[in-house]
């Protein structure tokens, strides 16, 4: 090899590097430089022109200097001079400025393109090579529009060599990554692919890269790669550590190539070829068999290399999610790397049983070494490895382990790092939230959450253990006694003091009995940490405090005097100041059920998802976590998403004036703004129009829809309002309907509105309403809305009027077992006669008197109407007072009818 | 890969190489928190780390850092190879290479760079063909430092 201090070396260059060493201060480093600079511009300025050597010194010195850290802005046209020499080193040099510093300065860039295309087109594979390299570093759009077209004729062409196909398919790969619409393959795609078959090493290796990327793109266009890749994979797994020369790396054939290749088949499905799919099988094993054979080598690039492609290997079978043998194996593999003396086996092996803990084939396989992941957790002394076992417990969690691993979570915590904690408190809520079997259970373990992390209990985590409690009134007295416990404690953080504050002030009176938990006693306990609160928190126990006299009307004379103390009605916060004057009014000028009608138990949040679940999905958004963990950790979220989630407003008690939030409305801005729900469609609004046909079908704090609809025959017409509730335009406004609609007015004015209308025509009867979506720009923030539009199979009655006996003759035609529906259910409203009445007709159906025996029971007539058919249908609805529940009896000539007549009503009652 | 590091134990940056466009100042702020970060860990610690949405691979040789940043879906422990058959290359080029022949012959640790990663991705990773390419361009620069390679060509 040649010795460094070769011919070319540059003294000059050396020189000054000593100087800048020899440095003792960074003044005297600075001084240095700025007197190399003036040099050197004198020399670029002067009038003798330079020769090639002292350009590629001077260039040199100032690349050196910028790559110090300071600021050049001057060589760049000296640079560029010299990309034309002829000398391959002047070229060189130019070419590592130019990658290093280049700027879009236009001028320049031309003169750049200028230097490449010569280069490119001189057959000569160095400067072809030294031009690709260029690109590639520097892979500015105006370099793609000029060579994206050039270089794939470059790759494919027959008589390229070697060296410069590798250079060319990078340099391709990185202009797609930044300007993919200028890179097209077209009719290059077949021979790109077909790379994968070249018989040196090096072009595969470069190539495939290139490949996987235009894969996850344009994965049918490509799609032929995958037979080509497992034949590749497949030589290389069974070659002899020799067969493969040079690619072979300490005793591995082609590492390199075998996790891009296993990376490339991770862009698609499992091979729909059984012989292909077969084979990939086999290579899949035989990694895995590899990974239990005694090392060929001790040293640690051996084990890497290996141990590279049997993670890249685990990952396919985890993509794949097919093979449960492989899966459980996979699953051994990593079970035995957990307890490996390399921490960063162990590491990985963590990180990679994440997500094989969300595969059903292996998640129990993975619980298997539940003890070994909380050691790691309590043991390993490297924070990002605790942080992955924390992730892997978290990934494993389900019923029968939950309460350990909260426990041992719990644990944790007290002595987890600061950077961890806010997310292990959310999973922990989580957990908790999601496994609770006993709500006790759920209640101890957030507020021992807050004993231990209370800094770390964001708001989320407090508003829901309240919706919780409130929403089961199981757990109410258990949660009343156990935060009055808490409170005792002489240092309790502020959250307890809130959530404290809450409960007490719903549910004191659940524990008032006891003489130690007394309501004056459950206040002053209170009022001994009001001075130590901030504002808010001040603000809640104001309002704990008035519900107090509500509940214990002894407390009414001491809490007014705290009311009326200086302190609170002359506080300079305008809040406090007004809850303070509010409720020392409220208390002292209304009547016992005023106060107690204004005062009443807050009634149950709606159910909605978790909040906690938001923020967590939130704070590790897609551009802050890991794909892997992300998929575990979605997949765990996706089944919590069942558990009810009311939805915490700014003040849960809700007496403060000021607009109402809508439970379900995604607003700007507002935590609750869930980042994977807004492909999700919202219908809340829409059994609310079963029986009525005008209203307000969405509200948030930006838009609202409102409604009117009509209908005869099979034909109906829809007119949507869409109200901006904001001072600011919306921009861009498009609906999209999944059936045809006429355009909205692409802009609505702030406080105004725009109307759409909907001819709609029943073509046969359905199930699934039309879904309307909805976009908009508001400030720049693009909103976007799936509603259901409230159009119902029954909004295409005809009435029909009939007498007793042709209902019940009707009724007994009807008597196939598929014609009839049936759905008893628990009254949702008061079951008021006259109410009752008014929905039925609002349904559409003729409502028929004197036809039941049973004067409590209603019983309907109508016919559906529809292009294609009519359905008759019958309906029984039977109230049960005393159980409060209905029955609900649906007869038609169409099942399909049937059944969704009684699903949607089911929710009317 | 998008980008690589390689640094002092004193937190001196003595290789920088982006895969990714970023402004000078980003790639300051960068080099500042990952040298800070990077030197902060003990030795027995894992060479992996998770950084901003990206995965930090690093792995120390003597006096000097090499620091590489990957994405999600890549594979640790065959960058830490690639580190490692980087230094190889050095090792071969320069004869037992230390931090003073990257410092002195910065341009040679870019071209052998280029020459073995490009774009952020492995181009060749034959120790014998890397290693060739740049003999065959020391060569080239021996022979053509009278004489360019043009002149050779075109002159009958």
């Amino acid at each position: 090899m040649p010795a460094v201090s070769k011919g070319d070396g540059m003294r000059g260059l050396a020189v000054f590097i000593s100087d800048i060493r020899n440095c003792k201060s960074k003044e005297a480093e600075i001084k240095r430089i700025n007197k190399e600079l003036a040099n050197i511009r004198s020399k670029f300025k002067g009038d003798k022109a330079l020769d090639g050597y002292s350009k590629k010194k001077y260039v040199c010195k100032l690349l050196f200097i910028f790559l110090l850290g300071h600021d050049i802005d001057f060589g760049h046209m000296e640079a560029v001079n010299l990309l034309s020499s002829n000398k391959y080193t002047e070229k060189q040099i130019g070419y590592l400025f130019i990658s290093v510093l280049v700027n879009s300065n236009s001028e320049l860039i031309r003169l750049i393109n200028n230097a490449i295309k010569n280069d490119l087109s001189s057959r000569n594979p160095t400067f072809m090579c030294l031009a690709l390299h260029c690109i590639a570093n520097v892979g500015s759009r105006e370099m793609a529009e000029a060579f994206a077209g050039e270089i794939p004729r470059i790759l494919v062409a027959g008589d390229t060599m070697d060296s410069v196909k590798q250079s060319a398919a990078l340099c391709l790969l990185r202009l797609y990554k930044t300007s993919p619409d200028l890179v097209l393959m077209g009719e290059w795609t077949s021979r790109v692919v077909h790379l994968l078959n070249d018989q040196h090493m090096g072009v595969v290796t470069a190539a495939i890269s290139l490949i996987t990327c235009l894969s996850q793109k344009n994965p049918d266009e490509f799609k032929t790669c995958v037979s080509l890749a497992v034949s590749r994979l497949s030589r290389i797994v069974s070659s002899a550590s020799t067969d493969l020369q040079d690619y072979t790396y300490y005793f591995v054939p082609a590492p390199w190539l075998s996790c891009k290749l296993l990376r490339l088949l991770q862009c698609y499905p499992p091979p729909e070829d059984g012989a292909v799919k077969g084979r990939l099988v086999e290579c899949l094993e035989t990694i895995l068999n590899k990974a239990q054979e005694p090392p060929k080598s001790k040293k640690v690039q051996h084990s890497n290399a290996k141990n590279a492609i049997l993670f890249e290997a685990i990952s396919l079978i985890i993509h794949y999610d097919s093979e449960p043998n492989l899966l459980v194996r996979a699953c051994n593999q990593l079970g035995q790397f957990l307890q490996h003396r390399e921490t960063n086996l162990r590491y990985l092996a963590l990180e990679s049983m994440c997500t094989l803990a969300s595969s059903e084939f292996s998640h129990e396989a993975v619980k298997t070494h539940i003890e070994t992941v909380i050691n790691a957790l309590k043991t390993e002394r490297d924070v990002s490895v605790r942080q992955r076992a924390a992730d892997l417990l978290y990934a494993m969690c389900d019923r029968s382990n939950a309460k350990q691993i909260v426990a041992e979570m719990l644990s944790y915590l007290e002595t987890a790092d600061y950077s961890i904690r806010e997310e292990m408190v959310l999973k922990v809520a989580i957990l908790a939230e999601k496994y609770a079997v006993d709500y006790s259970w759920y209640v101890d373990t957030i507020l021992n959450l807050i004993r231990i992390a209370g800094d770390y209990v964001s708001e989320e985590v407090w508003y829901r253990v309240i919706q919780i409690v409130i929403n089961r009134d199981d757990v109410q007295g258990y949660a009343a006694k156990t935060v009055f416990e808490a409170l005792q404690a002489p240092a309790c953080h502020e959250n307890m003091v809130k959530v404290g504050g809450y409960i007490l002030g719903e549910f004191g009176n659940l524990i008032a009995g006891d003489p130690r938990s007394s309501p004056l006693v459950q206040f002053n306990l209170l009022h001994s940490k009001f001075h130590l609160c901030s504002v808010p928190t001040r603000a809640l126990l104001l309002s704990a405090y008035i519900k107090f006299i509500n509940l214990f009307p002894e407390t009414k004379s001491t809490i007014q005097e705290v009311l009326r103390s200086d302190s609170q009605i002359r506080n300079s916060d305008v809040e406090l100041q007004q809850r303070a004057v509010e409720y020392l009014k409220l208390s002292s000028i209304a009547s016992t059920d005023v106060l107690a009608t204004v005062l009443e138990e807050m009634p149950p949040f709606p159910e909605r998802e978790s909040s906690i679940l938001a923020k967590l999905k939130k704070k590790k958004g897609p551009g802050a976590v890991s794909n892997h963990l992300l998929k575990t950790r979605k997949a765990c979220l996706t089944d919590i998403k069942g558990i009810s989630t009311p939805s915490p407003s700014a003040d849960l008690l809700g007496l403060r004036a000021g607009p109402p939030v809508t439970a379900a409305a995604p607003s700007a801005g507002s935590l609750l703004v869930d980042v994977f729900s807004e492909a999700g469609v919202n219908d809340d609004g829409f059994l609310r129009f079963v029986c009525k046909n005008n209203g307000v079908l969405f509200e948030n704090q930006l838009l609202q829809i409102g409604i009117k609809s009509e209908y005869r025959q099979n034909l109906g017409r829809m007119y949507l309002f869409y109200g901006n509730k904001t001072s600011v335009q919306f921009v861009t406004f498009t609906t999209t309907l999944n059936v045809q609609a006429k355009p909205v007015e692409p802009l609505i004015e702030g406080g105004a509105q725009v109307q759409q209308v909907i001819n709609i025509e029943c073509l046969t009867d359905f199930s699934d309403a039309p879904l309307l979506n909805i976009k908009f720009r508001y400030g720049g923030a693009l909103q976007n809305l799936t509603l259901k539009l409230p159009v119902t199979i029954n909004k295409f009655f005809q009435p029909t009027e009939m007498a007793s006996h042709d209902f019940f003759q009707r009724w007994k035609q009807l008597s196939l077992p598929q014609q009839e529906a049936q759905k008893i259910f628990k009254a949702n409203h008061a079951m008021d006669t006259e109410v009752l009445k008014a929905k039925l007709l609002g349904l559409g159906m003729a409502l028929l008197e004197n036809v039941d025996p049973n004067p409590e029971n209603f019983v309907c007539a109508g016919v559906i109407q529809t292009k294609a058919q009519q359905v008759g249908s019958l309906l029984r609805l039977e109230p049960n007072a005393q159980a409060q529940m209905y029955r609900l009896t649906v007869r038609s000539s169409k099942d399909t009818v049937s059944k969704r007549l009684c699903e949607l009503l089911a929710e009317q009652f | 890969m998008q980008f690589m590091l390689l640094f002092s134990r004193q937190g001196k940056l003595r290789l920088q190489k982006w895969y990714v466009p970023l402004s000078d100042k980003e790639k300051k702020k960068i080099t500042r928190e990952l040298v800070q970060t990077v030197l902060a860990r003990k030795p027995k610690m894992c060479s992996f780390l998770e950084w901003r949405d990206l995965k930090i691979v690093y792995k120390r040789y003597a006096s000097l850092y090499f620091c590489c940043a990957i994405e999600d879906q890549d594979n640790e422990l065959i960058t830490l190879e690639i580190i490692h058959r980087y230094v190889e290359l050095l090792d071969k080029y320069f004869g037992s290479v230390c931090e003073l022949d990257i410092i002195f012959n910065f341009e040679k640790a870019y071209f052998i760079l280029d020459e073995f990663l490009l774009g952020g991705e492995a181009q060749e990773t034959s120790k014998k063909n890397v290693l060739k390419a740049i003999e065959q361009a020391d060569l080239l620069q021996e022979n053509f430092s009278s004489q360019s390679p043009h002149n050779c060509l075109s002159t009958p």
